[in-house]
Parts: structure tokens; C-alpha cells; sequence
């Protein structure tokens, strides 16, 4: 199950937080904190995976963001890993070519995606159409 | 660039990415939080528009990680409205900025639930999200059947139902009782049918949920599984969009042999064959690709299928190309697939049979030993760590040694017990283990605990063959320039009990022993002074006939710490050299510790312990917990040596915690009690000075001298130490002796949280007899609600119990509870009551207050009956400086400056009472330099009953009460029940 998910740049600006988990503020930021530094200074040679407290980041930096999840230890890596690249082809497709600023200036949209594609920290929809048309309809709502 | 459709939010983004620095920035976040507070407290004129665009931003301030302690319930007021727009931002919103812990969620959850069960389809949608990722409990117990209803409905779109699936998952996670086994074990097979791959998706992780917990229920589904295996492994009837990198779904695949691992194994013979055939298909055709993403997607299938097979303990033949994969996997550059290959190598460790092909990669694994990513590091260690048995041991931790030099520091500790426990358990011979160890030491003696050491020792005391080699290496260690504190610890502890052993050998003399030990005790620190001083008795003892210059060298030592301010090493100090004056009765005393009873390894312990919490637990975890037993049976080289009374102190719950400061404690406070240790454990047998064997009553009267009170000799028991003065000690301290005489030890261990408190009772009995018909009842004040775990009537000979005791207090009093404790020795009956240190000032917590905070609340609070004055007379004499330590012990903060007048001390704290809540108490002391036997106290606090219970308490504090010389007696019943007339005949 995803614990949570982080979205954060170089600096640590997080971008986008949702957990599945109750945590309390302050604990949330300090999560925050401590993935960034666990993350940001890793090789890209390196795993995507790092051990992080009794669970496991599995983690995929695209130019300066850092997509992060945490999930149990005996949880498929690869899967959440290709989980990371589905949704950033699903930003990608929604924002056509997706920049970091279109995530700071929309990121309710961006939670709003998070939504139809995780749901209770598992994967609700796998279907890049599907949620591309689901979010066509919700704009015509608003 | 992108707006966000808000212009209100955009322009206030853009400010603040364009804010120099974090100073700027927190400051126009300080602004903007201001400006939403107000407009949030005069809600009139404010625009759904508006509510919605603040919402945004204190969501956006809070992700740029500041505190936002305000606007919840805004958040939480936009679900109920009736509009899209806004009613979104209100889920939305809520579900990042809230947990399921939060008050706030019960108010919204009747509307939740309205749009759950609601006809508007869009809402629904937003009611299941929100509830799928922050439902708690409570959302659980009451909306459960309605998103039920939502998941089996022929009426719902896909779109409902994939969210009613997750949903349905999240409160099965909180209450697994919402969903009901009979009943559900048909709908979940009909669920199984779904063609929509998106529905599927969900709905096969609730099925893994409901079949972690309970697999017996839903062996229908499981041939369902086979089915939708198939038909994605083939690529059947798989829509174009749910294919991934030409990969059909790769996540339902990875979902789908995860479900299959919660079944034990696969009966039906068709089903078997089917899955087999698919499983086959997978380990065969994945093959290495350019496009990275394609790759990981298949490797994802091929890694589950690998697991399923090794769970599924299939035919030999299968096993062994899985095997032959995760070698060559092990073997490759790419790191993800490295990593994943020694992960999966390590659960393969399970499967039987396969120990032998795995061993043959050892020298590629200790390779990614190396590796510089640690997260791969990591899964080598883990792997080394399994695959060790008898025949590699000594390679393995070789390896593991060498690499502990180079090793980062987040590893070392975990390296070293992992070498500890591997030479534990496998030595081929007990002396490389001790060579291990004492490498392990030399290596990385920061990283090594001090079970290590202890563990060792319990092997060389155990075992007669290996002390002369033990003692041999440790003075070898000696010898280097530089050796860390817990090599001078465990080489002198083995160099005290066995130097004697190599007395022939050159450097090995009494004298030779002793001056290259006392080299090193300048550099060490208290605990290890009192291990030395042991050794250097011990020596002493050995050394026949006396060598009187060795034993002038030591005297003097001994003398020299008689007036240690440590008082362990003060009484070691004081009775050894009393002691070894006493010529021959030195040697029995003195005698070689006797050998340890046979322990489970507290190391391996320590290794079982650490346990990752998983949502579910996975197939194979399951089934290493069920191996671990047997995989971690100790190769038992040692004699089996147990004192009878041993049996039954394994029974008895021992405090795994906190030894060494009660240990030191309870000789802290009897300078001349006798040495009874009531610890069997390790650390109890290691530190405590020396273990005499036998009852009190045996020790003949002349050794006695030197040990205890002539008086104790006699029939009544009588307290030892200062009953009253241990509890005032008890009062500002959170751990000690309570209460003690020649026959128990009743030792205190508290925490206090708010108004809470969790207090330990650890009732020791130090005889070697039984102690029976033991009572402990609790007087509680009024004040107090007091929870006493049942005390068992019997306590065995030398062994200890816990008795937990629940405190909660009501409200401020200075009352105090009474413990009302009674044994039976022989046939005398000893009762004792005693104060518990439950008192006011364990509610408290300090805060400092500055100089803003303090002023307005101390006008504000007027005069009486809420702030309250006394000129106090008789006060104890003390400078001002002890008077401010003194009320800092009570946990009453002295805040210095407040108070322009330097003879007057102001502090704070706050109360915590269930009445009360938490409330702040202001006090201000103004003394009299002139006289400082009087003063006056100025008390202050929201609650009257509080401010004079403090003043009246802090005045006890500071006033002189003639403490009671004399030990109460037993009180005849006292017709009342009320503690202030008990505690008035304890006075």
C-alpha cells in the first residue's frame, strides 16, 4: 500500500503531499524534509529505492522534481516505479509537456489527477484515457 | 505561463516565488494567513468565490511547510455546499489538510454520507474519494453498507465503482468487521467477473485485503485469479489503453499473483496447470529490452511470478530456473534489477533445497557488499546475513569484518550485531568466536552494545576450556596503543576472573596485569572505573603469596575512591578494601563468578524484534516468521549448567530496560545493605559488584560486619534506608528505590504525560526463599483514579515482578496516594505503608514564558481566590540559586529576568488536571537578603482550588519539616479510609 506521496524539487519545495496515512502536521513536515535530503543527493546511478524508516521509498526524479512514494517493505518496486512514470504521462498529456510551473500554478488540477489515478493508497485507474476524459468532465463542471 | 483560473491565488503564487528569500517569504505568508484569518472571522460578504480561493491558499501555505492551526472548519463547511466548485475544494481541501483523527471530520460526516447515497453522481464521486483517504473508524462503523451497496449496484458507472471498491478497502483496513465474511465470499468471485480492467484493478486489491486476513473464505476466487491471469498473460481481449508499453496491465497482473500467494497452494489439478503454464510463460518470455520503461514493467511481472513460484514451492525443475534468473540477475549492471535479484535471493533462502545454488553466487554477493549505493549494500548484508550457516560462517563474517572499516556509520551498528549474532551461531570453535568479538571491538567499538560484550562473557564464564585462551587474547589487546572503552571493559572483567590462568607466561604476572590495566583508567568513564575495581580485587585475590607492594598500589586506589562522588564506585571502593584485609575470607567471597544459567541470546532477540508494519503482510513474510524458529536454534556447544532456582526465575517478566541506573540506584541509596541482587540477568550479573551466593541468614557473623547492621540479624524486618527521604526523592525523580529492607526491594519507575501517569512496581525479592501471601492495595485520594495490575501472592526466590499502575488525576490536590504493601517471611508478616510519588508536581509541564506572555496573565489575574500571597516564616536555609534548583526539580520553570529584582525568583508551569485541562500557574518568590528564613510567595492560576493547593505545596517544599528518624512500624487498621488520616500517621 502507498503511504504517501511526495512531489518536491531540488530544493525541497514540495510540490504536491498526499497521505494515505494519518499523520499529524508537524510530522508531515518532517516527513517531507527527510525524504527530500534521503533522496536529492542520491547518483542517478544509483536504485530508485531507498529504505526509509520501516518502510521503502520508491522514488524517479524527472529534470529538477522528484516524484516520491513510500510503500511497504514487501511491496512490488517496479510496479509503483512505472506507477511514478504513468502519472507523470498523465500530467504530461493533461498539461501538454508538463513544466514545473504548470504544477506550482495548478496544483489543485494536479490533486485533483492524484485522485481518479490512487485512491486509499492504491491504484484506482491504470488507464491514461480514462482519467484524461474524467478530468474533461469535471472541468465542464467548474 | 499556466494560470490557475483563480486570479486571487495565482497573483499570490507568483509574490511568493518571487520572494528573495525564506525571511520574505515568511513574512508575506504571515500576511496572507492574517488577511484569510480576518476575512474568515467576518464571514459576511464572503463569496463562495472567495471561501474557495482562501481554502486554496492556506492548502498551498501549508505545502510550503508552514503551520496552519486555523480555517478547518471553513474547509470543512464547503462540502456541505451545494455547487460543484466549491463543494470540491471542500473534499479536496479537507482530505489534505485533515486526518482521520481530526474532531472536525464528525461533524461532516452526515452530509458525506448524504452525498454517497445522493443521486448526483459527480458528488458521490467526491464522497468516496474523501472517505477511500482519510475515512477513520467511525466513517467505517456507519457508511460502510452504503458504499457496498454502490460497489454491487448494476446502475453505477465504472467510475462509481472502482472508488466504492477503494473505498470499501480503506474502512475494511480500519474495522474489518464492516465487511461480512459469509455473505461476501460470492460477491467478491461475481466482482472477479468485472470486464472493465479499471474496476478491476480496484476491486483486485480489496481482494487482497480480504484474503490477507481470511483465505479459507474465498477459495472460489481463486480459480477466477488463474482466469484473469491468463487472459492478460496472453494478451486476450486486453482494450489498447490498458496496455503499458505493450505490457497488458502490468499493475492487475502484479495485483493478481499477489492475491494468489494468500492461498497455502493450489488443489485443483486444471487450476495448478493453468497457472503453471501462465507462470512458465512469464519466467520464459521476458526478455531484456532498450526502453527502460518497458523493462521495468515486465521485470515488475517477472519478480511477482518469481515469489508466487517460490511460494507456491513449485516442481524442482521451475525452482531452478528461478534460481538460474536471480543469479544472473544478481550479476547485472543495472542496479534496479541488482537490488531486486539479492531481495529475492534472500526470500528464495526459504525454500528449501536451494541453499546449495546459492551459495555457489557468495562471491558476487559479497561483491555488492561494496556496492556504492547502500540501499544495495543493504540487500548484499541481508543475503550474507541468511544464507550464513556452518560451512561459510568463517568467510562470511570475515567479509563482514573487513567491510565494518569502511562501512558508513548508518550501517555499523547493524553490521556488527549482524557479525555477533552470525559467529554466535555458527562458530565451527567457541575461540574464533571470541576472536570475532574482540575484533568486533577493536573495529567498531562504538557501534557494538553492550549485549555483545555481556554475551561474550557468559560464553568464557560457561566455559572452562576457553578462559586461558580468552584471557590470553584480552591481554593481547591490552597492548595496543589505543583500545576503545569497551575492549577495557571486557579485557578486564576476563583478565579479573582468569588472569591467574596465564600467571606462568611472561607479562602475565598479578603486577604485569595490573599496571597495564591501571594505564587505562584515566581515560575511562564511571561505569568502567567500577569494573576495574573489581578486577583489581580479584587480582589481589589471586596474587598468593601477597605481593605487599601490589597490594599497598591497590589499597591505595581503593582508598583514594573510598571518597568517590560516584557512589558505585564509593561502596566497590569501601568494601573491597574492607574486604581484602580479611585475608582468607577474601577468597570466598571473591571466588570465581559461578557459571550463567543458559539463556536465549538476547542479540538474537534483539534481531527478532525489529518487525516493518505492512499493510498486508505478504505470503512469504508469513512464512519466514514460521521458519525463524527453527533456523535461529543456537548449535549448542555449551554444557548445560542451571542452578535449580534458575528454572523459575525464567518464568518471572524481567525489565529489559533501565538496569544499569535502578542497579546503581539501589546501592546508591543503601551504603550498607547486603548485596543481594534481585536482576538475574545479564546485565544484572555483569555489573552489579559481586554476586555472593547464599541467604543473609547463612553469612557468618563475621563477614556479616562488613556488610550489614549487627540489628538486621534479628527477627523483625526492618526498613533499610530513610523511608521518607526516599520518597522525597521520588518526588522530583522519575526512577529509584521506593522502599527496601533485608528481604525486598519494591524499585519505582514513572512517566508522566499531561495528566497521566504510567508508574512500574518492580517488587524484588532478595531471599532465597519464597515470599508469600504478597499485598499490595492502593489508597487512592479522591483526586486520583488508580489502577493496580493484579500482584501475584507469591514471589519465587531472587526474582522480581512489575506491577503496572495506571494514574489519572481529577483535579489539583496535594493528597497523596498510599500504598499499602504486606508479605509474609517465615511466619512473620512485615506491612508497610508507603507514600506514592503520585504527587502534584508529576503534572506538571515546564514551559518557559517570556516576558509578553507573563505580564498580562499576572494583571489579569486579579487577586483571590485566583492568586493568592503568604509571607512564609521558617524557611530552610538555602541561597537563592539552590532555591531556583529546587523548584526547577519540581518541574517549576524559573524564568530569570522576568523580575527586575534579583532576590526574587518568578516561574512557571503548567497544570495538568481532567478538571482543569492544562492551565498555566504563574509563581513570583520575593526573598529577604537580610533574612533568608523567611519570604514571601505570590501564587497564581485560572483555578482557585489550584492556586492554593501549589502555594500551600511549594511552602511544604521550602519549609523545614523535621523528617521522622525513626522507621514507621506497622500501624494497627486505622477504622477510616481516608489517606490524609493514614498519611497523617505516617508523619
Amino acid at each position: 500500500m502507498i503511504r504517501f506521496i511526495l512531489l518536491q524539487n531540488r530544493q525541497g519545495k514540495t510540490r504536491l503531499a498526499k497521505y494515505y496515512i494519518p499523520l499529524e502536521e508537524s510530522e508531515k513536515h518532517k516527513v517531507e524534509y527527510e525524504v527530500h535530503r534521503l533522496v536529492v543527493n542520491r547518483d542517478p546511478k544509483f536504485t530508485n529505492f531507498v529504505e526509509f524508516r520501516t518502510h521503502k521509498v520508491i522514488y524517479r526524479r524527472y529534470a529538477g522534481l522528484f516524484f516520491s512514494l513510500c510503500v511497504d517493505i514487501t511491496d512490488n518496486e517496479l510496479a509503483y516505479l512505472e506507477g511514478i512514470h504513468l502519472f507523470v504521462e498523465i500530467l504530461d498529456h493533461f498539461f501538454s509537456n508538463v513544466c514545473e510551473l504548470d504544477l506550482v500554478f495548478n496544483f489543485h488540477k494536479v490533486y485533483l489527477i492524484l485522485d481518479e489515478f490512487i485512491l486509499a493508497g492504491e491504484f484506482q485507474e491504470t488507464s491514461k484515457k480514462a482519467i484524461i476524459e474524467r478530468m474533461g468532465e469535471l472541468e465542464k463542471q467548474e | 505561463m499556466a494560470l490557475s483560473g483563480m486570479r486571487g491565488l495565482s497573483v499570490f503564487i507568483s509574490e511568493i516565488r518571487n520572494c528573495q528569500n525564506k525571511e520574505q517569504e515568511r513574512l508575506r505568508v504571515d500576511k496572507e494567513l492574517g488577511n484569510i484569518r480576518t476575512r474568515f472571522k467576518n464571514e459576511k460578504g464572503l463569496t463562495p468565490y472567495d471561501k474557495k480561493k482562501y481554502v486554496w491558499k492556506m492548502l498551498y501555505i501549508f505545502m510550503l511547510g508552514y503551520d496552519v492551526d486555523f480555517g478547518h472548519m471553513e474547509a470543512v463547511s464547503l462540502i456541505s455546499a451545494p455547487k460543484y466548485p466549491e463543494k470540491q475544494v471542500g473534499y479536496l481541501v479537507t482530505s489534505c489538510l485533515l486526518n482521520e483523527n481530526h474532531d472536525f471530520l464528525r461533524l461532516a460526516i452526515n452530509t458525506v454520507r448524504n452525498d454517497i447515497i445522493g443521486r448526483n453522481e459527480t458528488f458521490q464521486c467526491l464522497a468516496l474519494t474523501l472517505v477511500g483517504n482519510i475515512g477513520g473508524r467511525e466513517f467505517a462503523e456507519s457508511l460502510a453498507p452504503d458504499v457496498q451497496k454502490l460497489l454491487l449496484s448494476s446502475s453505477c458507472r465504472p467510475l462509481v465503482k472502482k472508488k466504492a471498491a477503494l473505498c470499501l478497502l480503506r474502512l475494511f483496513r480500519k474495522n474489518p468487521d464492516v465487511v461480512n465474511v459469509d455473505g461476501w465470499s460470492d460477491l467478491m468471485a461475481q466482482l472477479l467477473d468485472e470486464r472493465n480492467l479499471g474496476v478491476l484493478t480496484s476491486s483486485m486489491s480489496l481482494f487482497v485485503a480480504l484474503v490477507s486476513n481470511n483465505h479459507e473464505a474465498y477459495w472460489s476466487c481463486l480459480p477466477k485469479c488463474v482466469k484473469i491471469l491468463e487472459r492478460l498473460a496472453r494478451n486476450q481481449d486486453v482494450p489498447q489503453e490498458y496496455t503499458y508499453y505493450g505490457i497488458p496491465s502490468p499493475w492487475l497482473q502484479v495485483k493478481t499473483m499477489r492475491a494468489l500467494q494468500y492461498f497455502p497452494t493450489v488443489e485443483d489439478p486444471n487450476t495448478r496447470r493453468s497457472l503453471f503454464e501462465v507462470l512458465q510463460r512469464i519466467l520464459m518470455g521476458t526478455d531484456v529490452v532498450k526502453n527502460v520503461n518497458k523493462n521495468n514493467a515486465s521485470h515488475a511481472v517477472l519478480f511477482e511470478a518469481l515469489a508466487l513460484v517460490m511460494h507456491l514451492d513449485a516442481e524442482k525443475e521451475m525452482m531452478s530456473q528461478c534460481v538460474a534468473l536471480l543469479g544472473k540477475f544478481i550479476a547485472v549492471r543495472e542496479p534496479n534489477i541488482r537490488y531486486l535479484g539479492l531481495e529475492n535471493m534472500t526470500r528464495m533462502l526459504m525454500v528449501t533445497d536451494v541453499q546449495d545454488i546459492i551459495k555457489r553466487h557468495q562471491a558476487q554477493i559479497i561483491t555488492s557488499l561494496k556496492d556504492p549505493d547502500i540501499s544495495i549494500r543493504r540487500r548484499a548484508l541481508d543475503l550474507l546475513y541468511g544464507m550464513c550457516d556452518v560451512s561459510n560462517a568463517k568467510d562470511i563474517v570475515e567479509e563482514l569484518l573487513q567491510y565494518l572499516g569502511t562501512a558508513d556509520f548508518t550501517m555499523r551498528e547493524e553490521l556488527a550485531l549482524k557479525a555477533a549474532i552470525l559467529a554466535e551461531k555458527f562458530a565451527p570453535d567457541l575461540s574464533w568466536y571470541v576472536d570475532v568479538i574482540l575484533q568486533l571491538i577493536d573495529k567498531a567499538g562504538d557501534f557494538v552494545s553492550d549485549d555483545i560484550w555481556f554475551r561474550v562473557v557468559q560464553f568464557v564464564t560457561n566455559n572452562e576450556d576457553l578462559q586461558p585462551y580468552a584471557a590470553l587474547k584480552a591481554r593481547e589487546y591490552l597492548d595496543k596503543p589505543a583500545i576503545h572503552e569497551t575492549m577495557v571493559k571486557v579485557s578486564a572483567y576476563l583478565l579479573g576472573e582468569y588472569s591467574h590462568l596465564l600467571a606462568r607466561r611472561p607479562g602475565c604476572s598479578p603486577k604485569d596485569i595490573f599496571v597495564i590495566i591501571h594505564e587505562k583508567l584515566p581515560t575511562v568513564s564511571t561505569p568502567t572505573i567500577s569494573i576495574l575495581l573489581s578486577t583489581y580485587a580479584k587480582i589481589l585475590m589471586h596474587s598468593q603469596p601477597p605481593d605487599p607492594e601490589l597490594q599497598n598500589q591497590i589499597w591505595a586506589i581503593f582508598s583514594k575512591y573510598e571518597t568517590c562522588i560516584d557512589a558505585e564506585i564509593q561502596q566497590r571502593a569501601v568494601e573491597y578494601f574492607a574486604l581484602s584485609k580479611k585475608g582468607a575470607a577474601l577468597m570466598d567471597i571473591l571466588a570465581e563468578m559461578p557459571k550463567f544459567p543458559e539463556r536465549e541470546s538476547s542479540l538474537i532477540k534483539k534481531a527478532e524484534d525489529t518487525e516493518a508494519d505492512t499493510a498486508e503482510l505478504s505470503a512469504i513474510k508469513l512464512r519466514a516468521q514460521q521458519q525463524a524458529s527453527n533456523a535461529l536454534v543456537v548449535t549448542d556447544q555449551r554444557p548445560a549448567n542451571e542452578p535449580p532456582q534458575v528454572t523459575q526465575l525464567g518464568m518471572v517478566k524481567i525489565p529489559s530496560v533501565d538496569h544499569t541506573s535502578v542497579d546503581q540506584e539501589l546501592t546508591e541509596a543503601n551504603g550498607n545493605s547486603h548485596e543481594v541482587d534481585p536482576q538475574p540477568d545479564v546485565l544484572g550479573d555483569l555489573l552489579s559488584p559481586l554476586a555472593i551466593e547464599g541467604p543473609p541468614a547463612v553469612v557468618s557473623e563475621e563477614d556479616a560486619l562488613a556488610l550489614a547492621p549487627v540489628e538486621d540479624q534479628q527477627n523483625s524486618v526492618k526498613p533499610i534506608g530513610d523511608i521518607a527521604e526516599r520518597f522525597h526523592a521520588l518526588c522530583i525523580k522519575d526512577s529509584g528505590v521506593l522502599y527496601e529492607d533485608p528481604n525486598v526491594q519494591i524499585g519505582i519507575k514513572a512517566e508522566w504525560r499531561g495528566h497521566q501517569g504510567r508508574l512500574v512496581l518492580f517488587l524484588g525479592n532478595k531471599t532465597t526463599f519464597s515470599l508469600t501471601s504478597v499485598q499490595a492495595v492502593i489508597l487512592p485520594p479522591s483526586h486520583l483514579k488508580l489502577d493496580l495490575s493484579s500482584v501475584p501472592e507469591i514471589i519465587p526466590p531472587r526474582a522480581q515482578v512489575q506491577c503496572p499502575l495506571e494514574v489519572i488525576n481529577l483535579r489539583p490536590s496535594r493528597d497523596v496516594a498510599v500504598l499499602d504493601f504486606s508479605y509474609k517471611f517465615g511466619t512473620n508478616l512485615v506491612d508497610n505503608k508507603l507514600r506514592l510519588p503520585a504527587v502534584i508536581n508529576k503534572f506538571f509541564q515546564p514551559i518557559p514564558v517570556s516576558a509578553e506572555e507573563f505580564f498580562p496573565q499576572w494583571r489579569s489575574l486579579a487577586g483571590p481566590p485566583l492568586k493568592l500571597q503568604e509571607v512564609v516564616r521558617g524557611v530552610r536555609a538555602m541561597s537563592l540559586g539552590e532555591m531556583a534548583n529546587l523548584l526547577n526539580s519540581l518541574r517549576l520553570i524559573v524564568c530569570p529576568g522576568l523580575d527586575p529584582n534579583p532576590s526574587n525568583l518568578v516561574a512557571t508551569t503548567t497544570f495538568y488536571s481532567e478538571s482543569t485541562r492544562a492551565m498555566l500557574c504563574l509563581v513570583r518568590i520575593e526573598t529577604d537578603p537580610a533574612d533568608r528564613t523567611q519570604l514571601r510567595m505570590t501564587v497564581a492560576s485560572q483555578d482557585p482550588t489550584l492556586t492554593f493547593e501549589l502555594k500551600e505545596y511549594i511552602k511544604e517544599q521550602l519549609i523545614s519539616i523535621p523528617i521522622a528518624s525513626k522507621p514507621p512500624v506497622p500501624q494497627p487498621p486505622i477504622a477510616t479510609s481516608d489517606p490524609g488520616a493514614l498519611l497523617a500517621g505516617l508523619l
